[in-house]
């Protein structure tokens, strides 16, 4: 059961954009007119060779997607990551169909069901009930099909009592549940599957969660694009970093992802840092994600690379972890005894933090001998990645508290 | 288990796209169902504004044209009921030709998250017209009624000409509705070309007004051999058909159902990166 259902080679998506040029002098009338007239001029000239009309004054052709090539066998659960405008979503047009590729080629084998965002189609005339047979036709299902499945759907969606109400009298939350109910009861060989679980409350996301999951088991073919590396790294095994439209990386996840998270995020900083005694520099400070898998409560590997002229005693690292919205959560400071001269690695070792899932950064400073002869605010920041697994009770705002523990409790009897 | 195999290339033609878009007819059955079902809805009235519009232009036309200017009927036949055999063609080419037209943008959503055959699209709108004319027929039937008129063997060939009609506004709406996604300047185009047709297609006057010489002429408008059509079946030998105009309008018709649906193809599949 090795064989490839999606075979891409070179793959490439060109998307031509117009600049307005900058007219930074006084316009007049007649400028106005004559631009005007101009435009007029090329924009039928455009129209009669078939061109499509560009605003702008100068074009720019854009590769959203550049040379991108893999293949996918069946079954395989694939995760595609990258910033905004990666080129992620892109590959998800070219490959269910939306949008032709520039060059390049893809083979595809079976049928592909494309999920780029929950509730297309949806019309807020219509009931649910009404709206879940349209929402499946144009996903691809036949009558039969969404008849089959119609309680399952419903049954998922949480929203039997209100099948035949106009879906624009729905709250947004049942919206979602039901657009993402019907999204995924496709039955497709191949699911390309976009962001989806951005949406719904937390409650409801943890469902999507395990349904994705259902369907990754059931031997399915999924392709899934998302900016949350906690899902990711739950639901894929393999994983494809794109960036700038090219493809970087084609690995296993927890590779990828750490990849991604170290270029993304500002987790290293090369520059040397100089402190207030000549004969002490360090050379570079970085996160290391590679160390220890990423998640709830698991040590935090710091590398410190430092440059030392003289012996020097008594030194301490601390560090200041702040979270996001920049509350100063916790001191942790480490005394080392001797370091030999010369460059050296050292490697901090937070364990045992119990710092929520979210995005921290650090304040670092170093003291020798009892005099501070460092202090940098906001010298890295890293992510501690959501893996739903460790901490399920405490789903909001988990990264605007500080510590999370869990807690013990004892009951006593009173008569 | 044989599967299908799909390669998607830069300015590949697909081989099967006439099958494919046989499998996607039950999208076609629910896009048309789902446009006739929310049409009237939040209306007070709902599905009488498909009676009333065309019985009040009727009126209003018989009134201006056979009362005030007194232009002849056709033969024997009441105006009235002359003025309607062309209401019915006209709505139905009307309506569909601008719901075919802005087809594509009222379904950005879709077009632009979702792959399927898009000449569905525009193709579905035409059932709503459709829909509408069916039920304006009931005025026509009413009207012989009242006026004790009784249709000929003609009306057994009426539904080729509703087939004609539905090709005529067919072929400029898929072309118009594809350079709509390129150029919105049709959005406006439309409505105007829907309001000018009527007055310069034999709706509210017979085509026997017009002068013999000018008669080929004027069947240029493919509207005029339709319309011509639904007279023949529907008041008999009371309106005779003039044959050069109307073969000429059935190719005129013939040829932008060619135009449309080619110009169509060949522009789906930039829709999505352009809508």
């Amino acid at each position: 059961m090795s064989d490839i259902v999606i075979k891409a080679e070179n793959l490439g998506k060109k998307y031509t954009i117009g600049h307005q040029a900058e007219n930074g002098r006084y316009t007049t009338l007649r400028d106005v007119l004559m631009q005007s007239a101009g435009n007029l001029w090329h924009k039928t000239k455009d129209l009669i060779q078939g061109k499509p009309i560009i605003q702008g004054d100068t074009m720019e052709e854009v590769w959203a997607l550049k040379d991108v090539s893999f293949d996918i066998r069946r079954g395989e659960v694939v995760g595609i990551i990258g910033r905004n405008g990666a080129g992620k979503s892109t590959l998800l047009k070219v490959l269910s169909r939306i949008t032709e590729p520039s060059a390049g080629r893809v083979t595809i084998k079976g049928r592909v069901a494309s999920l780029l965002e929950v509730g297309t189609g949806f019309h807020p005339e219509l009931t649910g009930r009404e709206n879940i047979y349209l929402n499946g036709a144009i996903m691809g299902m036949t009558r039969q099909e969404i008849k089959d499945k119609f309680d399952e759907i419903v049954a998922f969606a949480e929203v039997e009592k209100f099948l035949d109400t106009p879906v624009k009298r729905y709250s947004s939350g049942m919206y979602v549940r039901l657009a993402f109910a019907v999204a995924a009861h496709l039955e497709a060989e191949i699911l390309l599957v976009d962001e989806v679980l951005a949406v719904g409350d937390a409650q409801f996301q943890k469902k999507c969660l395990g349904k994705m999951e259902e369907v990754a088991k059931n031997g399915r073919t999924v392709l899934f694009v998302s900016h949350n590396m906690g899902a990711i790294q739950k639901l894929t095994s393999r994983c494809i970093l794109l960036d700038n439209g090219e493809s970087l990386l084609d690995s296993n996840v927890n590779k990828v992802v750490s990849t991604y998270l170290s270029k993304n995020i500002n987790s290293s900083r090369n520059e040397t840092l100089d402190t207030s005694q000549n004969d002490f520099t360090i050379k570079s400070i970085s996160f290391n994600y590679e160390a220890v898998q990423n998640g709830f409560n698991k040590p935090l590997n710091f590398d410190l690379f430092v440059n030392l002229e003289n012996h020097k005693y008594n030194l301490t690292i601390g560090f200041i972890i702040i979270n996001s919205i920049g509350a100063k959560l916790m001191l942790s400071e480490c005394d080392i005894d001797e370091i030999p001269v010369g460059v050296t690695h050292l490697t901090l070792i937070l364990e045992d933090h119990h710092l929520p899932p979210g995005n921290y950064s650090i304040n670092f400073g170093i003291v020798i001998n009892g005099i501070q002869i460092l202090h940098k605010e906001n010298v890295l920041s890293f992510e501690i990645l959501d893996l739903g697994i460790d901490n399920p009770r405490l789903t909001q705002k988990r990264d605007k508290v500080g510590a999370y523990i869990p807690c013990k409790y004892i009951a006593h009897k009173i008569k | 288990m044989t599967e299908d195999i799909l390669i998607l290339e830069p300015g590949r033609t697909e081989k099967n796209y006439w099958s494919d878009l046989w499998r996607y007819r039950e999208l076609f059955v629910i896009l048309a169902w789902r446009d006739l079902s929310v049409r009237y809805k939040q209306t007070i009235i709902g599905i009488a504004w498909a009676i009333l519009r065309p019985f009040l232009t009727m009126l209003v036309f018989t009134v201006i044209f056979g009362r005030v200017a007194k232009l002849p009927s056709d033969g024997n036949a009441p105006y009235a009921l002359m003025v309607f055999a062309a209401m019915l063609p006209w709505s139905l080419f009307s309506t569909s030709l601008s719901e075919a037209s802005n087809s594509l943008i009222v379904n950005t959503n879709l077009i632009s998250k979702v792959y399927f055959p898009r000449l569905i699209v525009p193709t579905a709108t035409i059932v709503t017209a459709f829909v509408d004319f069916l039920i304006s027929f009931v005025i026509l039937l009413g009207l012989m009624v009242y006026y004790q008129f009784a249709p000929g063997w003609h009306m057994l060939l009426l539904p080729l000409f509703i087939l004609l009609t539905l090709f005529a506004s067919l072929g400029p709406g898929l072309w118009i509705t594809a350079l709509n996604v390129k150029y919105r300047d049709f959005r406006y185009i439309i409505p105007f070309v829907v309001q000018f047709g009527l007055y310069i297609s034999p709706v509210g006057f017979s085509s026997s007004v017009i002068p013999e010489k000018w008669r080929l002429t004027y069947s240029l408008n493919p509207m005029v051999g339709v319309i011509d059509g639904f007279r023949w079946c529907i008041l008999g030998s009371d309106s005779p058909i003039y044959w050069p105009g109307f073969i000429l309008s059935f190719v005129i018709v013939t040829f932008f159902i060619w135009l449309g649906v080619s110009r169509f193809i060949k522009m789906e599949k930039t829709f999505a990166d352009l809508i």
